[in-house]
């Protein structure tokens, strides 16, 4: 294998990783807010169906972006509402749409099977995309790859450097805290579970648009339990959370490499590597071998240290805010 | 600023927290509020601080009505609260925490906010590491860091809810020393909610006594002890007699024990335990009584040493080992860590036994639960939820889930947030079982409550087991100079 | 127990009749006629002997799941993986099926402890990762479903391929001595109903009379304080889900032994993720849960008459019983189905004093 097919492939991975950039970045400040929505798998099929439908229909991708990002911030917007105001548990609402999405899809969508459709314009960066390695890897994409690494960038600066993601972070970890703050607990709760809903919608068009195009029942089926799982790995930061959406990404490719390389193995086996790397991914995170590690460290190392890996979920994640 | 309430009424159900109470504060002053467990202190507080809105009543800052309709509308007009607890982000570092609801720009000025915290540090007396994260921080500072954002924001009337419990001897003469600074310098109103009377003397020109709710009256301070009592319980609580007690052979032998988490280290503690000795650990919060605890109780392993347990190495014991070896341990959360709620009284009967059968006989179950709800006198019935119960009959409840016969006690906090008749009784139930001949070892963040009843007290600084003092011959002042690590 | 109004009374009729709505939009955006499509259904499920059969056959596993499922969610778990542990008792039985020959009796007492004890082992490993390594049972339980369903994929197109070839749809069919004595033509077993009818008493008895039950009641509400109490946490997660995999294993015996005659691609039918939203539906309560899988099991049979008269996609099937569940979670405002008690208002702070103490 020569350079410019190691490039090549490592631009496939980034293109594969960055709708679930979007998702994870997405459902990362919904997190941040203390609401956990579980529906993702059923949101990205039901907004990757409802992403092409638009598009085909009205012959433009972005009528069908945004349709996707309705669709998603909707699905977002029912798991808030009965957290909030109906009081019933985020995981058995967002459980029962996940199924529901998948369902409704398949039935909504079943006369646009396997038909093409309209693509997102490849656009390539002019200068910038003759950088030798860095240009085809980063510039040579089309629009959904610029987002997603835009997206991670903003999400990064809102949360940690401005007022309104100190509002956001205070929301998910002391709920009661941020309201004695002046922050409104509840309307910060919705505003950021619709944008990460919505975030969700454009990246599971992002597939039926980009990536895959096309629609076919189950399409992006895993999808969202993926980036719900990297979530956690990333410890709830996006840039982190990037980083485990591109090592995913890598895992299709690695396994397209290895099957060339092995090809009597069976390639159902190659289709076990996401799940087995799910499980690896966050044994490493949810037992205590990080906390382990750190305390090996040199003394003045351990605070950075730990800043950069700590893993541990929004304080108040998952539950409602009382009234007082 | 002048600061009124008059009228003011809260209901909760059928309770009346505040039954129409009338206050006056002045400015330049430092007010205490006084009032035993229930007495309605801080409800009242928290309406003065915007958390809660009154059922009736108003509020008038320099003679105009005001409504609060949140803490943050309180401090924007003046009026800021410090709870025992402080309203900040653990996992936030301090500027970010310090900058949350500070103002209404999007971009975060961190300049600025490091200024000011250094510049009101200074101010004050309080010394801190800007760098780390708040949860890192001991309670003292944490306090610090909350009375500096009030400040900042505006604050003219500080309300301090118990400030003092669980910070060290140094933080409380750096916390009362800003107070008399912000009163007498700066004119500011101070208001301080504490059942700790000699703090009342020690730091208040004026008393304001609450009891079930109501105002009962105010006096100048300083004043006799046994007026400020007369006032807060209507009549001078009955000081239990402490029995004398005849102790006998060891019970608990710690000999040389190190434990550390992540968090701490506790290094060679020796200790020796009789039969029916009540032994008291003292310190602040943090500083290594808790660990002790949870490693004799078998819930943290320690690094090195031996924990023997009349004559049996209990050391590397698991937890349910050593509960099945007759040692039980009371965690301070009675709801969290203790009782679970959604469960009758009759199936934590059924649950805390020490031998299950495969079908629990729930006839008989009911029999027992009745004749434990009659011995520890439970306000309760055997199909009520644990959650139903007050705390002090959730503390009878646990006290009632004992085995009959124990070696070994630990008891974390024991009367928390519980009102003197429930406190003399839980210790009345105690003294039964040292006379039995078990050994009781607790913690309290209450120094009166330490020595008043134990027999030996450990004193916890840092990590460190500095001493062990007999609670006959020590004073709370005393007690107080070797925490803070005056030896 | 107040005497309910009026309103209060018909109420939890409200959401069941506008998920059926729901389900009526949706045909008539397709152009099929409403009426015309439930009375497809209706015949579909029991329009003859041969259907009302076949819902009867699809409510066992399902019901058996379900019951197994009750055990997970009194310990306070979300056993998502007990789709994977039906098809691993799918796999288990088929090996006895494939590989051994005897009498029937032997055959079929071998499937069905095999398939317990590999639905048991599946579930065993989503307690394990989840007590020893953190890893909730949500993920741990989807991952190992996923892993189930390639394990079925590679033993059908691989080791267990039919003469003809591998051809993704299904092994060879077992031998006759392998299967359930079948009920006419039917899919249905009687001796399954033997196996429900013990599983759903086993259950009913262990959770409300037995020590065990009740230490799981406590891990679901309080995993510390039951720690405290005396129970071992870790090891009574790890045994409730043991426990519903060993029923869940149960199920994916019945499907392929008398639902199917071969270890098929969809082995499990979904029937796992199904019995969730049943147990759901039926607010967890023990008794409501045979007659919501019959009522699933229905809709879903009829769902299937339905596709092959109006052509639709049988999916709907599916989307109503989802809806179905959701509407009760929004509507049902706690009080649809009894669910849980009214909440208590938020306590005190201060401990107010016994009076007459």
């Amino acid at each position: 294998m020569n350079e410019s097919e190691l490039i090549r492939i490592f631009s496939s991975i980034i293109l594969q990783a960055a709708p679930l950039m979007i998702a994870v970045c997405g459902e990362t400040i919904t997190e941040r807010a203390g609401v956990v929505n579980l529906s993702l798998d059923g949101t990205m099929l039901m907004s990757a169906m409802t992403g092409f439908v638009v598009a085909l229909n009205t012959g433009s991708v972005w009528w069908g972006f945004l349709a996707a990002a309705g669709v998603g911030a909707f699905f977002a917007f029912i798991v808030s509402f009965s957290s909030i105001r109906l009081r019933q548990s985020q995981v058995a609402v967002g459980f029962v749409l996940t199924l529901l999405g998948d369902d409704l899809s398949a039935f909504l969508g079943q006369n646009y099977t396997r038909i093409p459709g309209p693509v997102v314009k490849f656009l390539p960066i002019p200068i910038l995309g003759d950088i030798p390695i860095l240009g085809p890897l980063f510039f040579d994409h089309d629009i959904v790859v610029y987002f997603a690494f835009a997206l991670v960038g903003v999400t990064w600066w809102w949360l940690f450097r401005t007022q309104p993601g100190l509002h956001l972070r205070g929301t998910g970890e002391r709920p009661e805290a941020a309201f004695a703050r002046g922050v409104n607990v509840n309307r910060v709760r919705y505003l950021y579970t619709l944008v990460g809903g919505a975030l969700v919608g454009i990246a599971g068009a992002a597939y039926s648009l980009d990536i895959k195009v096309g629609w076919a029942e189950g399409y992006t089926r895993g999808l969202g339990w993926i980036a719900l799982a990297i979530v956690i790995f990333g410890g709830w930061s996006p840039i982190r959370g990037a980083l485990g959406a591109i090592l995913f990404g890598a895992t299709k490719a690695l396994a397209t490499i290895l099957q060339r390389t092995f090809p009597e193995v069976s390639v159902v086996a190659f289709n076990a590597i996401p799940w087995i790397l799910m499980i690896l991914v966050l044994l490493v995170v949810g037992s205590e071998s990080i906390e382990r590690i750190i305390l090996l460290m040199p003394r003045t190392l351990q605070r950075p240290l730990r800043r950069i890996l700590r893993a541990a979920p929004p304080m108040a994640l998952g539950t409602t805010f009382g009234e007082k | 600023m002048l600061v009124e309430v008059k009228d003011i009424k809260k209901y909760f159900g059928l309770v009346k927290a505040n039954d129409g109470i009338t206050l006056t504060f002045k400015d330049g002053h430092i007010y205490g509020l006084l009032g035993e467990n229930g007495a309605g202190k801080s409800t009242l507080m928290k309406i003065l601080s915007g958390y809660q809105p009154p059922d009736s009543g108003t509020i008038f800052l320099d003679g105009k009505p005001i409504l609060f309709d949140s803490p943050r509308s309180a401090l924007a007009q003046g009026v800021g609260m410090l709870y025992q607890e402080p309203h900040d982000m653990p996992p936030f570092r301090i500027i970010d925490n310090y900058l949350l609801g500070r103002d209404d720009n999007i971009l975060l000025n961190y300049r600025t906010a490091e200024r000011e915290l250094k510049e009101f540090s200074t101010r004050y007396g309080f010394s801190l590491d800007l760098d780390a994260n708040v949860q890192s921080l001991s309670l003292g500072e944490r306090q610090q860091l909350e009375l500096i954002r009030l400040l900042a924001g505006g604050a003219e009337v500080l309300i301090l809810d118990e400030p003092t419990t669980g910070i060290s001897s140094e933080q409380k003469a750096i916390l009362f020393e800003s107070m008399r600074k912000l009163a007498r310098e700066e004119g500011k109103t101070l208001i301080l909610v504490s059942h700790k009377l000699e703090e009342v003397q020690e730091l208040c020109d004026y008393a304001f006594i609450l009891r079930k709710g109501k105002y009962i009256g105010g006096l100048d301070i300083p004043c006799p002890n046994e007026k400020l009592v007369e006032m807060m319980f209507g009549q001078i609580p009955p000081r239990t007699e402490r029995p004398s007690f005849q102790l006998e052979q060891p019970v608990l032998d710690v000999r040389s024990v190190s434990i550390s988490t992540y968090r701490l280290s506790v290094k060679d503690i020796n200790l020796t335990i009789r039969a029916g000795e009540v032994f008291g650990l003292a310190g602040l919060e943090g500083s290594g009584q808790r660990l002790l605890m949870q490693t004799c109780a078998g819930l943290v392993r320690p690094d090195s040493g031996q924990i023997i347990l009349d004559g049996k190495d209990i050391t590397n014991w698991s937890y349910h080992k050593s509960k099945a070896a007759d040692v039980a341990y009371i965690a301070a959360g009675r709801l969290e860590e203790g009782l679970v709620a959604g469960l009758t009284l009759t199936e934590h009967v059924v649950l805390a036994r020490k031998e299950h059968s495969f079908f629990v006989d729930w006839a008989s179950a009911k029999t027992d639960t009745l004749a434990r709800i009659e011995r520890y006198q439970i306000v309760g019935r055997p199909d009520s939820t644990a959650d139903e119960l007050s705390g002090g009959n959730q503390q009878r409840l646990l006290f009632g889930l004992l085995e009959p016969k124990l070696k070994l006690i630990l008891l974390e906090h024991p009367t928390r947030g519980l009102d003197v008749q429930s406190t003399n009784y839980i210790w009345d139930l105690l003294y039964q079982r040292r006379a039995d001949g078990t050994a009781i070892m607790f913690i309290s963040p209450d120094l009166d409550e330490i020595i008043e009843r134990s027999d030996r007290i450990a004193v916890f600084s840092g990590g460190v087991m500095s001493r062990i003092v007999d609670a006959k011959t020590t004073s709370a002042e005393e007690l107080g100079h070797f925490i803070g690590g005056q030896l | 127990m107040k005497n309910k109004s009026w309103g209060e009374k018909i109420w939890p009729i409200v959401p069941i009749l506008a998920s059926l709505g729901f389900g009526a939009s949706l045909l008539v955006m397709f152009g099929a006629s409403p009426g015309e499509s439930f009375s497809a259904m209706w015949e579909g499920a029991f329009g003859n002997q041969a259907n009302t059969l076949s819902v009867v056959a699809f409510w066992i596993p399902l019901l058996l799941s379900s019951a197994g499922l009750l055990t997970t969610f009194t310990a306070g778990l979300w056993n998502i993986g007990i789709e994977g542990q039906i098809i691993m008792g799918s796999i288990a039985a088929s090996w006895i099926a494939l590989k051994l020959e005897g009498p029937i009796f032997l055959l079929i007492t071998l499937e069905i402890l095999v398939a317990m004890i590999a639905g048991a082992l599946w579930a065993g490993f989503v307690g394990i990762l989840k007590t020893r390594g953190g890893v909730h049972e949500i993920f741990s339980g989807l991952a190992l479903n996923n892993l189930a369903i390639i394990l079925t994929n590679y033993l059908i197109s691989g080791p267990w391929q039919p003469p003809e070839g591998g051809t993704f749809r299904g092994t060879a069919p077992f031998q006759d001595a392998a299967l359930l004595p079948r009920f006419a033509e039917s899919r249905f077993a009687p001796i399954s109903l033997v196996f429900v009818i013990i599983a759903v008493g086993v259950v009913f008895v262990t959770l409300r009379g037995t020590s065990w039950g009740l230490k799981l009641k406590a891990l679901g509400k309080n995993p510390r304080s039951a720690f405290l109490l005396g129970v071992s946490s870790e090891r009574e997660a790890i045994l409730s889900l043991m426990f519903c995999g060993g029923l869940a294993g149960l199920a994916g015996a019945v499907r392929v032994l008398s639902w199917f005659d071969s270890l098929r691609q969809s082995i499990s039918g979904g029937i796992g993720f199904l019995a969730l939203l049943v147990v759901m539906l039926a607010s967890y309560r023990i008794l409501w849960v045979p007659l919501i899988a019959f009522f699933f099991s229905a809709v879903l049979n009829g769902s299937i008459t339905l596709q092959l008269r109006t052509q639709l996609h049988s999916s709907l099937g599916g989307i109503l019983t989802a809806v179905m569940v959701l509407f009760v979670l929004l509507f049902g405002q706690g009080k649809v189905l009894g669910i849980g008690k009214t909440k208590k208002p938020p306590g005190l702070d201060a401990d107010i004093p016994e009076s007459g103490r």
